[in-house]
């Protein structure tokens, strides 16, 4: 009945082809990404209407962009990453296999046969496919709002060495990766709290609220003991990247944490997805 | 397990938190069959049609799917089964035809390069072609219920597990799933159908099980079924009933009022020899007719209740 095959599609490579491009077909992926591009376009335009009159209030990186658009870009995405971009990867993450349910398609996925493991793993990567466009989505509004409104140039870092324009291009960029990796951990756990539950706003609401729980107890200076262990206690260590020369350990711990995340609660959510039953 | 088989389970059954759903279940589905597979709606149907599938474990006995155990062998066996399973459930925010691309990737034995080529028959066949690039969520119910049906048309396929696939649709396409049925069978699938509407069954299967509260109270060809059925039975019109059921019960009928009739079932006596007995006994006699027994006789009998009831 069926004839010799190659062998991509048999690795789920055509399962997740269609997963990223039903994602990105989605107008809920597109306006997620619109409201995060937003996010620079605002500040820049706040910014370049007040100032005149900088008086080097508020973050750094903010009073720093007036004097290169670059950090338009690098603002944003310090901005975004306590609860934009959670935000947003908490509804991906959160609806990967509760929406999925809801919808009724479910059934007809494991029916055809995807195979539980094999599309745990589609949905865990489609998720992680929108970890990174989200920041580099923050980052290239923020980069075209720079070059519209401010002056760019060579870029003035935390330890106050100067690099050349392109070089802190690539490190925005950088940066970019810092964030999407470090959303990571956050998506194995939304891929899990979503396969308790058929209902999908349930598992995005409890995605972003662990998210949020997680940045809360990382400020009790009593809890410093789990600080480092905490899912979001790396989050914000991507301005390490704007020091000379860059502190690439923060990169790596970064990586290290989120990869424990992922592979804890991969296996949470795998130990539960593949003994379900599947009832709706 | 039993060769010529389909569909074979042993004991099956599943229970839910302390409610037993489905209990002992033993299905023999031949190969080849149009097997309809009856019950009341909450009978358990549902539960099995899922346990075949794989998508609920059972807690007690065991399923083979054309020849291999289900859950275990779900990867090699769903491949060369089509299903509909509990109504049909698409991306309402993408096309039919994008829909069913997306099911097909799924399955890692289909051929991606003959995915379009499949998915423009499979919606063909069920008339939707017209309807192929349109969003599902502008679908009506009967459309959705004939893309459930061609996505489980994708490829050619040994065994089609079809769950109340009639759902929704006009009686022009209940006419359309019928004679699609048909035909599939002709081509050599077996069709599971499940359906709490026995004319629908009657008029397209072979063979049929009933469930009842989650036991399998019946099985075999519809003419088994028809063959076990209750007696054809003796209606009297008389206005000596009490006497006429003493006669009756003397005969070794049990028979019974009801309303104006007597009642007996005839159990192989012939009416021409009743009669006369009857009318020597000094009964009179109004009318007499003979009522055959029906499926459905035979379906209410198990179920405890008629089947034309939508809930």
């Amino acid at each position: 009945m069926s004839s010799p095959e190659p062998r991509g599609h048999q690795l789920g490579l055509s399962l997740l082809g269609t997963e990223i491009s039903v994602l990105f077909r989605r107008k809920r992926t597109w306006a997620m990404l619109a409201a995060l591009a937003a996010v620079p376009v605002l500040i820049g335009v706040a910014i370049r209407i007040s100032s005149a009159g900088d008086s080097g209030r508020g973050p750094s990186f903010i009073s720093a962009i007036a004097g290169n658009g670059l950090f338009v870009g690098v603002a944003s995405l310090v901005l975004a990453i306590p609860l934009f971009l959670p935000l947003t990867i908490g509804v991906v993450a959160g609806d990967t296999i509760a929406g999925e349910a809801s919808q009724g398609t479910l059934r007809y996925l494991l029916v055809a046969p995807a195979g539980r493991p094999r599309l745990l793993l589609v949905k865990f990567l489609g998720a992680a496919v929108f970890c990174f466009a989200a920041p580099v989505t923050v980052v290239i509004a923020g980069t075209l709002t720079g070059l519209v409104l401010f002056p760019v140039g060579p870029v003035t870092l935390l330890s106050g060495d100067q690099v050349p324009f392109g070089d802190g291009m690539l490190r925005l960029l950088a940066m970019a990766a810092y964030a999407g990796i470090a959303m990571l951990g956050l998506t194995a756990v939304g891929l899990f709290v979503s396969t308790l539950t058929d209902v999908p706003v349930g598992a995005m609401a409890a995605t972003v609220v662990l998210a949020v729980t997680s940045q809360v107890l990382d400020q009790l200076p009593q809890l410093a003991a789990v600080h480092p262990f905490l899912l979001s206690d790396s989050w914000l260590g991507l301005v390490d990247l704007l020091r000379q020369p860059p502190i690439w350990t923060t990169f790596g711990t970064n990586a290290l944490l989120q990869l424990g995340y992922v592979v804890v609660f991969g296996a949470l959510a795998y130990g539960r997805f593949t003994t379900r039953d599947v009832l709706a | 397990m039993s060769a010529g088989l389909a569909i074979e389970t042993e004991g099956l059954g599943k229970r839910f938190k302390g409610r037993d759903a489905v209990v002992d279940v033993a299905l023999a589905v031949p190969d080849g069959s149009v097997f309809g597979f009856l019950g009341p709606n909450g009978s358990g149907k549902t539960t099995t049609i899922r346990m075949l599938l794989g998508l609920v474990n059972p807690t007690a006995g065991r399923a083979v799917l054309l020849g291999s155990p289900m859950p275990e062998r779900a990867a090699a066996v769903l491949p060369r089964v089509g299903a509909l399973v509990e109504g049909p459930g698409f991306a309402g925010y993408l096309s039919g035809s994008a829909n069913l691309a997306r099911l097909d990737s799924a399955d890692p034995l289909a051929d991606p390069r003959t995915r379009k080529r499949r998915i423009g028959e499979a919606l063909d066949r069920v008339g939707l072609s017209a309807a192929a690039g349109k969003r599902v969520k502008a679908y009506s119910l009967g459309m959705k219920q004939r893309l459930g049906i061609a996505n489980a048309l994708l490829r050619p396929r040994d065994l089609l597990v079809l769950d109340e696939p009639t759902n929704g649709l006009d009686p022009q396409g209940t006419r359309e799933v019928r004679t699609l049925v048909h035909d599939l069978a002709r081509e050599g699938t077996t069709v599971f159908v499940s359906s709490h509407l026995l004319t629908e069954i009657e008029q397209m299967c072979t063979h049929a099980a009933v469930m009842r509260t989650g036991r399998l109270v019946a099985q075999g060809t519809l003419d088994e079924l028809r063959g076990a059925a209750v007696d054809d039975r003796l209606h009297l019109l008389t206005p000596d009933v009490d006497a006429a059921i003493t006669a009756l019960v003397a005969a070794g009928l049990p028979a019974t009022p009801s309303g104006a009739e007597v009642v007996a079932p005839l159990q192989g006596h012939a009416v021409e020899d009743l009669v006369p007995a009857l009318v020597a006994a000094g009964i009179r006699i109004r009318g007499v007719r003979t009522a055959e027994a029906s499926l459905e006789d035979r379906f209410v009998a198990l179920t405890g209740e008629g089947f034309d009831v939508e809930s």
